[in-house]
């Protein structure tokens, strides 16, 4: 998790969703965040999420992995849009999304995609409807393969295990490796390439399955500042072309972009709703145990989070301000 | 070869078809050598050997038609499988070091070896003699020559197919199915170390099926002739190409599980034609040559040091490799020591170990 060194030193416990922000604030801010491609659509019209059919439904999701209840009667409606999940460690983020997946056996409740329960779908038809990114971890196998092989398995859905690929499935993975910059490596080993692009080619990967819902866990672990902006703006297109997109992020600045914020804790919604709402941002304070304020970015419609100093770093003369 | 071939001719040709030719180039000088190599040496020119082969009045006709080209494309079937079965254990497994006798087919096809020879044993069977390790005809009466000529005619080579068959069927029972990759490793391990110990039992009740058992675990070319090398043929034609369109499960399997399924594709039921695939391949190399070893963990890694290839093309480079690999290896026993022959397994656990005593010498150079 990314601590923000602020200058400030009067950390307030409660949310300053103040439109006036002090000068202090503001220039803390417009240091740590600064994310013009990722600048919202026009404010006015009611946005996406609100308005379209629901694509995903839980109704009193449980889920247990062991003997452990991941997720206690989970409710959530996920619609077009983008909406970001996020939550402390453990709060079954991962989960939910495999759960949303179908990877996962449900033990009460129900997921629905399209009104349909989810078991009910042919597994390749699902397929087509949910691409699903997995969280990378460091012993992930493929090392062995080529990247491009790898993006060509996302069209597997479309052909079959033993069709061949068309022209069309080769323009899907030209296409998605060509959004997360991942081409250049097409003719490279998975092993041999570094977290962040291993990162860009498996992106490419749930990409190409060009499906109109996309579950990813933490797309933008192990990116750089560019690409994480570029990849947000691509997703964001995505939705607002009628796409659901659910992303878990750890980082709270890239998540108050998104459409919709759905805070997860212990095992359910904690709270819902865009980033400007009040009420969100007192559940996603609460949710962080005030370790953050969320303020407005002048001049921009975002917010962010400011991270409440902490001591150790107070102490640290002139802590250095972390760009993004 | 990977560094040799890129200062070569980085444009000329791309790795895959280089390592295709070369495979092919030497699968074939191997095959002549098999022709030529015999237990007295290199005794014939090429030349007299496709005459020889050829020509049915020809001197050396028995030898080279009947002895060594049945066994010359015997082994080189057997490698085949056996590196088929390798690739298609590692990319089940999602493991490097996987091996086609993981499931317990070694174990069940050395139990049932055992138990054919100790019946025969002790249901007087006088000298054994006739397929592979060999098993009498009976001389017993009653009862005991009937079991005795029906465990004749299933042989010791049918035993062991069934036992490896057998074996891996048992390792499924107790990982309920191929769903979980973990459970079905584990499972392996136990039902090898259960049948390895019931041979174990059986071996000291009638010690005269340690013999048989012991040239079963060392693996031998020897007694291979065109009825094994039609079974051994016609298997791989059977798997190779089944194996070929079901490749795509292991590329996606290499992502993970959740991501393989995340795809669409009903795991439970590809992994179990894949297990399927694996016990005929292996059961089949097994019951015709022993267990022989490394040949299917050696020639994936080869294939894959040389090329990043998708599974399909894996599978087949790798059933390629072993067999080159199996049938070099049975043209150096026969001929190192001649007039002496060395147990073709031997050499192959040499070899093999020894490759991986380099791999292993590489990574810690930091290569």
């Amino acid at each position: 998790m990314s601590l923000w060194p602020s200058r400030s030193l009067s950390p307030a416990p409660l949310p300053a969703p103040s439109p006036s922000p002090s000068p202090s604030l503001s220039l803390s801010l417009s240091l740590s965040l600064s994310m013009p491609s990722l600048s919202p659509p026009s404010p006015s019209p009611p946005s996406p999420s609100q308005s379209a059919a629901p694509v995903l439904a839980c109704r009193g999701l449980v889920v247990r992995l062991g003997s452990r209840t991941v997720l206690d009667g989970l409710d959530a409606t996920l619609r077009p849009g983008w909406t970001a999940v996020v939550g402390p460690n453990g709060a079954g983020k991962s989960t939910w999304l495999r759960a949303l997946a179908g990877l996962l056996p449900v033990a009460a409740g129900s997921v629905t995609l399209g009104g349909r329960p989810l078991a009910d779908w042919a597994p390749r038809d699902r397929a087509r409807q949910l691409a699903w990114l997995a969280q990378q971890d460091a012993d992930a196998g493929g090392a062995d393969l080529l990247a491009r092989d790898i993006v060509r398995l996302a069209r597997l859905p479309h052909t079959g295990l033993t069709g061949a690929l068309s022209a069309a499935d080769e323009a899907a993975v030209a296409a998605a490796m060509a959004e997360t910059e991942a081409t250049a490596y097409g003719a490279r080993r998975l092993g041999e390439l570094s977290g962040g692009e291993r990162q860009r080619v498996l992106l490419a990967r749930a990409l190409a399955v060009q499906a109109p819902v996309l579950l990813l866990d933490e797309p933008t672990a192990h990116l750089d500042a560019p690409h994480q902006r570029a990849l947000l703006a691509g997703l964001r297109q995505r939705a607002a072309a009628g796409a659901t997109v659910v992303t878990v992020l750890h980082d709270l600045t890239l998540a108050l972009a998104a459409d919709r914020v759905l805070v997860l804790a212990g095992g359910r919604v904690g709270a819902e709703g865009p980033p400007s709402d009040p009420a969100l941002r007192r559940a996603l304070c609460e949710v962080f145990d005030h370790a953050l304020q969320i303020v407005a970015v002048p001049g921009d419609d975002a917010a962010a989070p400011r991270w409440v100093a902490l001591p150790a770093l107070d102490a640290v003369q002139n802590p250095a301000p972390i760009r993004r | 070869m990977n560094t040799l071939a890129a200062a070569a001719a980085p444009r000329a040709m791309s790795p895959q078809r280089r390592l295709g030719i070369a495979l092919l180039v030497g699968t074939a000088l191997l095959w002549l050598a098999g022709l030529l190599a015999g237990s007295d040496g290199w005794t014939l020119s090429p030349w007299q050997a496709l005459a020889a082969l050829a020509d049915p009045g020809h001197d050396w006709h028995l030898v080279v038609a009947q002895i060594r080209a049945p066994r010359t494309l015997g082994a080189w079937a057997v490698g085949a499988l056996l590196g088929l079965a390798g690739a298609l254990a590692q990319g089940l497994f999602r493991n490097p070091l996987a091996d086609p006798y993981l499931l317990g087919s070694a174990a069940g096809a050395s139990l049932a070896v055992v138990l054919v020879l100790a019946l025969g044993t002790v249901l007087g069977a006088g000298a054994a003699a006739g397929t592979g390790i060999g098993l009498g005809s009976g001389n017993g009466v009653g009862p005991a020559r009937d079991l005795l000529a029906a465990a004749d005619q299933v042989g010791v080579v049918g035993a062991a197919f069934i036992g490896a068959l057998v074996g891996i069927a048992l390792t499924l029972m107790l990982a309920r199915g191929a769903a979980q990759t973990l459970r079905l490793l584990l499972a392996g391990v136990v039902v090898g170390v259960m049948l390895t110990a019931v041979s174990d039992l059986v071996t000291t009740a009638v010690p005269q099926a340690l013999r048989g058992r012991q040239s079963f675990m060392l693996g031998n070319t020897a007694l291979l002739g065109w009825g094994s090398v039609g079974w051994l043929v016609a298997g791989l034609a059977l798997a190779l190409p089944l194996a070929w369109r079901l490749a795509r499960v292991l590329d996606a399997l290499a992502l993970g599980e959740d991501s393989a399924r995340s795809l669409g594709l009903p795991l439970a039921q590809l992994r179990l034609a894949l297990v399927a695939l694996l016990a005929l391949a292996t059961g089949l190399a097994v019951s015709q040559a022993g267990l022989i070893a490394f040949v299917g963990l050696v020639a994936p890694h080869l294939v894959r040091r040389c090329v990043a290839v998708t599974h399909g093309t894996l599978l087949v480079a790798s059933a390629a490799a072993g067999g080159a690999l199996l049938l070099a290896a049975d043209v150096a026993a026969r001929s190192l020591l001649a007039p002496q022959e060395l147990p073709v397994g031997v050499l192959t656990a040499v070899l093999g170990g020894g490759y991986l005593l380099w791999l292993l010498q590489r990574r810690r150079a930091g290569a």
